[in-house]
Formats: structure tokens, sequence, C-alpha cells
């Protein structure tokens, strides 16, 4: 029996899934970290510290007017690069505006990933391409889009999951439950990552949902819920590519919740002062993904000088690369506003774009 | 040979309707293309509310006809995920008024895909709405929700009013690689004509409109439901001395402006008619082209019959809503003859 002679929905035949652990699962600061690769703690201080160096470039970019806008992940890196590195090639990825440094883990131009906040088009990758869906700006809506295609590889026979990104506030939408329900009768190959970094803007966790987790919402749709610390970049890498593992045997979907928190104002134009205290900033600072990975790695012996001027380069390279071609002014083409509205413009488009085609001849010659 | 063919495909002809030129349109797109499946609500074992997938879950298999969870926004935005996978997905949409929580996927996403990736991920999805009154359904089975669509740029709208073109339409809905709203007139699901399954009669691709009845006294521009409403008008019409032509549009997105302005520059008068409410209606937008292209031609203003601005009635009202035959020959009456001489 091929999988496409499988009925499409799953039958409920198995015992419900068991509720998540009260306590966010971590591995850094546990007796079980010390069976970690070192070459896994490495890799993953490398891309945390090179992470953190693109936020606070591409905010640096908002202050310089190069960039419109842009949603910092300073505090979640540890949920951003394990998300990436959960993957294999052929997987797709489904990121919200806020999961920038997720899409550039996996491996996507670092400057293409900032068109939609530098504003000259609304997605600049070709995800096709690179297995990366747009930065989704409504949220909770690219949740169904990863179940459809999951699905959709699932019926081909082909080797894919798809890993579906969304925020605390992002649980709240109709198409969080949706995506969620046809995930589950489908059993499709689906990972939902939550990352809960307590605010939605300045709405916080206790006015989004009165859940003990959002992982426990897992249950009622009938998957498995987990319930990690955001903060632990080993814990969430394991816990996702545990998921990812079992989307890919045929397990069906699992829903991920994350426990970090937003370090910086939910962009560089909002005011985080008048909805939260900095003590409580402070306090999650104690708690940042990079120092506990360092912890980790002095324990062992392996944070010494050349790993710390290693990764510090590099993320100097990386940031001066981005300003550097972010400093460039994007070459723009009016004409593109009618190129691909539709495979062939209507006869509509077609005498808009004229118009257009005159203004701007006009324009130069004048 | 071509006479012998001619011959037997027109012996084949028998009366069908449209629920079964759209069935086999469905059939023959599951048939030719593997990357075609439908979605929708009670559209597998039940062939759906209107029988218009009946079968096909049978025939094709249950992964190619799915019986989805109720919930259409779930289901226009996993069809939008299989659409990325290279799949043709064609989407039920139950009825016209159980489509709105699916808006926000059209609207956020359906339209502006392929715009947003600079073509990169185009979405070959057809979504199929019953649409349309006069079935004496109870509150939201009726809408006419054409203006919401057509005013969604990136989308294709379109609207059968005869059983061929429930056929053709439908076929180049799917195979266009753009999303397509395909609004069904459900109160024509019945309609019968004369048509083969075997040989069905050649339908130009999406937008281009037809003149149903041709004549010289003025224009009668309409879609979907309202196409025999206005035939039946035009027919009417002959006792008082007027020779109506009937447009039929069938493509609201793309737009057919050049056979409307040529047939409109020839009559001199027009009169739009719709069962949707007028005010920011499809009508508008056509009252508008007709006069940006045809100002020196007119004899008269056009003029709109349309359902009123109320939200759409109960069953046992809802005749006074619709537009009429008397109605429509009201408004034919208004159309200057005296000023300007018929």
């Amino acid at each position: 029996m091929t999988v496409l002679d499988q009925p499409v929905w799953h039958p409920r035949t198995e015992p419900a899934p068991l509720l998540p652990d009260a306590e966010p699962y971590r591995v850094l600061g546990t007796p079980q970290a010390r069976t970690l690769e070192p070459g896994l703690l490495t890799e993953l201080y490398g891309r945390l510290v090179r992470g953190r160096r693109y936020n606070r470039q591409a905010t640096a970019l908002t202050k310089q007017g190069r960039l419109a806008v842009y949603p910092s992940s300073t505090g979640q890196e540890a949920c951003q690069i394990a998300a990436a590195l959960a993957l294999r090639p052929q997987d797709w990825i489904f990121p919200s505006y806020r999961d920038t440094l997720a899409v550039v883990a996996r491996g996507v131009d670092p400057v293409q990933v900032l068109t939609l906040l530098r504003g000259d088009w609304h997605s600049g990758y070709d995800s096709r391409a690179c297995h990366v869906a747009p930065l989704s700006t409504p949220l909770a809506t690219q949740l169904p889009h990863a179940v459809g295609l999951a699905h959709a590889a699932r019926l081909q026979g082909d080797d894919v999951v798809a890993l579906a990104m969304v925020g605390d506030g992002g649980t709240s939408e109709g198409d969080f439950h949706e995506a969620l329900n046809f995930a589950a009768v489908w059993r499709a190959p689906v990972v939902f990552f939550v990352q809960n970094n307590g605010f939605a803007i300045s709405v916080p966790l206790a006015k989004q949902t009165a859940a003990p987790s959002f992982a426990h919402k897992a249950v009622g749709y009938g998957m498995p819920g987990r319930l990690v610390d955001g903060n632990d970049a080993a814990a969430v890498h394991e816990v996702l590519t545990e998921a990812v593992r079992q989307a890919r045997e045929g397990g069906g979907p699992t829903l991920v919740e994350a426990v970090t928190y937003r370090i910086e104002a939910h962009t560089n134009a909002d005011d985080a002062g008048r909805y939260r205290d900095d003590a409580e900033v402070e306090a999650w600072r104690d708690r940042d993904p990079i120092a506990l990975l360092e912890q980790e790695l002095r324990a062992r012996g392996l944070f010494d000088e050349s790993l710390v001027s290693e990764v510090e380069d590099d993320a100097e390279r990386m940031a001066a690369d981005l300003r550097d071609r972010m400093n460039e002014d994007p070459a723009l083409d009016p004409m593109d506003l009618f190129a691909h509205v539709y495979a062939e413009p209507t006869p509509q488009l077609r005498e808009q774009a004229e118009m257009l085609r005159a203004e701007l001849d006009a324009e130069a010659g004048s | 040979m071509t006479t012998a063919l001619a011959t037997a495909r027109a012996t084949a002809r028998k009366p069908a309707t449209m629920a079964q030129a759209l069935n086999r349109a469905l059939r023959d797109a599951l048939a030719d293309d593997p990357s075609v499946h439908l979605l929708g609500e009670d559209i597998g074992t039940l062939g759906g509310v209107f029988r218009i997938t009946d079968g096909l879950a049978k025939e094709f298999g249950d992964s190619r006809c799915t019986d989805t969870p109720l919930a259409e926004a779930g289901i226009l935005g996993t069809a939008v995920g299989m659409a990325m996978y290279g799949l043709r997905p064609v989407v039920e949409m139950q009825f016209d008024a159980f489509a709105y929580p699916a808006f926000e996927q059209l609207v956020s996403h359906v339209s502006r895909m392929r715009n947003r990736t600079r073509g990169e991920l185009p979405l070959p999805l057809t979504i199929r709405v019953p649409y349309g009154g006069g079935i004496g359904g109870v509150e939201h089975h009726s809408d006419s929700s054409e203006a919401y669509y057509l005013h969604t740029p990136g989308l294709h709208v379109v609207t059968p009013a005869t059983v061929a073109d429930a056929y053709g339409l439908l076929r180049a809905a799917i195979a266009s690689d753009d999303p397509v709203i395909f609004l069904e007139p459900k109160r024509l699901y019945w309609s019968k004509a004369d048509w083969s399954p075997d040989a069905p009669d050649e339908v130009p691709g999406i937008g281009q409109a037809v003149v149903r009845r041709p004549g010289r006294s003025a224009t009668l521009i309409t879609y979907g439901p309202s196409v025999p409403v206005c035939l039946e008008a035009a027919e009417a019409a002959e006792a008082d001395g007027w020779d109506l032509e009937v447009l039929d549009l069938r493509s609201l997105m793309p737009f057919d402006d050049e056979t409307l302005t040529a047939s409109v520059r020839r009559t001199g008068r027009a009169v739009v008619v719709h069962e949707s409410a007028g005010f920011g209606g499809a009508g508008a937008e056509i009252a508008a082209r007709v006069t940006e292209r045809c100002f020196h031609h007119l004899e008269a203003p056009v003029l709109r019959v349309t359902g009123f601005d109320i939200p759409y009635p109960p069953p046992m009202l809802e005749r006074h809503h619709l537009p009429s035959v008397d109605r429509i020959l009201d408004a034919v009456a208004r159309l200057q003859w005296d000023e300007g001489g018929a």
C-alpha cells in the first residue's frame, strides 16, 4: 500500500496524547548537557552570536533609514537557530515577520531576507529554491499553508516536513485552530512551533490565553504537545529535531511551545516602557540564551579565545557585509508593479501600465 | 469526414443540466491532470450539497476528492499550501455566504502570492462558489458576493450562464495559472440545454464576453443568473418594438471592454442587470466603463437594475428583490426614447 492509497484522514484509533510536562524541558545546566556533542554546542553558540549581531545591525539600519521597520528577535535566538537546524534541505519553513534569523540560518541571503522590511518588494528570496515561505505579516495565516504543503508532499510520496512558526499572540487567531485541526485530521508532517515571548506587541500572556500552556492545546487536537525552555538552545534543538523526525516517519504533527522572552520592543517603532518594567527585562537577561550556552561551553573547557574570536569575526564580517549591501540603493522599476499580478496582465492592467510608462517618460524628459 | 464527425457529434447531444456539465468538467480535469485535487465540505461521499462532485471520490479516491473539516479558511489556506507545492487545488465553498471565513486567506494570500514573490509562487487555484438567490434559500444561502472578489486585484472572477459555458469556463479556470473565483449561479444548476459531454462546445478562454441575443435598440449587460432573465425580457420587449441585445459578460475579471464597447456603441443605450446590491456593485463599475468609452454614442444615461441595497431578503420576499422582467422593461422604457429617437 503506497501513501496514495491511504485515506487522507487519520482515524482515531490511538490513545489520546498525554498532557505536556508542567515545566519547560531543559538541557543546559542539567547533567544531560554533558552528553551534548561539542560540535553542536559550538555551532549553536556561533550561530546565536551571529544571529544577535544580525538583529543589532538590522535595528541600526532602521535608524539610518535603510529599513522601514525591524522586529528584533533578540532573546529568542535559540528558537530561531534551532528551528533552522532541525530541518533537512527538502523541508519547508513558514516564518512570521519576526523569524528573520531562522530564515538566514536556513541559508537565505541576509539582504534578501530584509526586502520586505526595506520595502523594495514584499518578498526578496526565491521560496521554491530555498524552501522558505515568504515572511508572513498577517499572524497565523501561514500555518494552514504549511499544512497544505506538507499534505501535498505526502500525497506525492515525498519526504518533506513543514515547520510552521507562530507567536503567542498568533495562537489566538482562528487560522491557528484550523491549521492544527487539519494537520491532525490529515496526519500531515507538520511541526507547529510557538515562540511564546510573553507579549503580542504590548498585550501580555495573561490577556492572551487562560490555558495552562500553549502546548496543552495540542491535546485537544489529538497531537502531542511539548513545552520547552526557549532560551535553552540545546533543549529547543532536541525537541524540534524529535518532532520533525516523528513527522517525517508518519507520526503526524506536533505542537511545540518554547517559553522565551522578547528582550527588545516589538519593533524599533514601539515603546516597551509603556507596558513593562525594565526589572522584568533584566530578570530575563539572566536566562540569556547565549550566556546559557557559554556557561556550558566553559564548564566543558570548550570556551576559549580561539572560539570567541572566530565567532565574533564571523559575526562582524556578516554585519559589515549586510551594512555595505544595505547601504546601496535597491534597483527599483515601477513597471514591476504590473508584471506579476497575473500570469498575463489583463487588458485593464496593460492600460494602466501604459499610463504609468507615459508618466515615467514625462518625468525623465522634464 | 468532417461532416460525418459533425453529424455524429450533433446526434450525441442530449439535454444536460449545468450541474451535470460542472460535474463532467471536474471529472475530466481530475482524469487529465494528476495535480488536480478537490477539497471541500461534503464533496466526497455525499457528492456535495448540490451534487456537483457526485461520484468523483468514488472514481478518483479520497485523496483527490477530499471531505475536509468544516472550516473554510482552513480549506482555502491548506489549498494555498498545496498549490505552493505544485498541485492544482479546486476548492468548493458550500454556499456564497459560507465563503466569508476564507476571505482573509483570499485577500491576504491567494490574490497576492504571485505578485509578492515576483511570479515565483503562482497559485493555480480554483475556488468554486455557488452564489445568488432565487432558490428559496433561508438566510446566508442566497448572497451575490462578486463585488467583494472584484475589488481584490490578483483574482480572476468568472461566472457561467449556460450549460456549455459551465463546462468550458470551469475547465479554463482549473487550467489557469492564476486563482479563479468561479461563481456558480445556483438557480441555474438545474437549467437544461442540449449538450454533448463527449464533444463539449468550444468555449473561449477566461475574459471574453458573448452576445447571447443580437439586437439594435439597447444592450442589456448582465452575467450569471440574470442572463436568462434578460433574455426573457428581450423577448417580451419585442412586443413594445424594442430589439434588445443581451450581452453575457461571463468573466468579470478580466473584463471584456472591447465586446461591451462595440455593442453599446452600436445600440447607443445600455442597462446593466445583476442581483447583488447596486451601491458599489459590479454594475457601478460597468456603467462607469461604458460611459467613459461610449459617451458620444449614448442616447441616454446607462441605467442599472439590481438588487436593492438591503441584506438578502427572506425567501418569501425575495421575488421583490431580484431583478424581474418587468423591472428590466421599466428601465428600458426610461432610456429617453422620445428625446433621442429609437
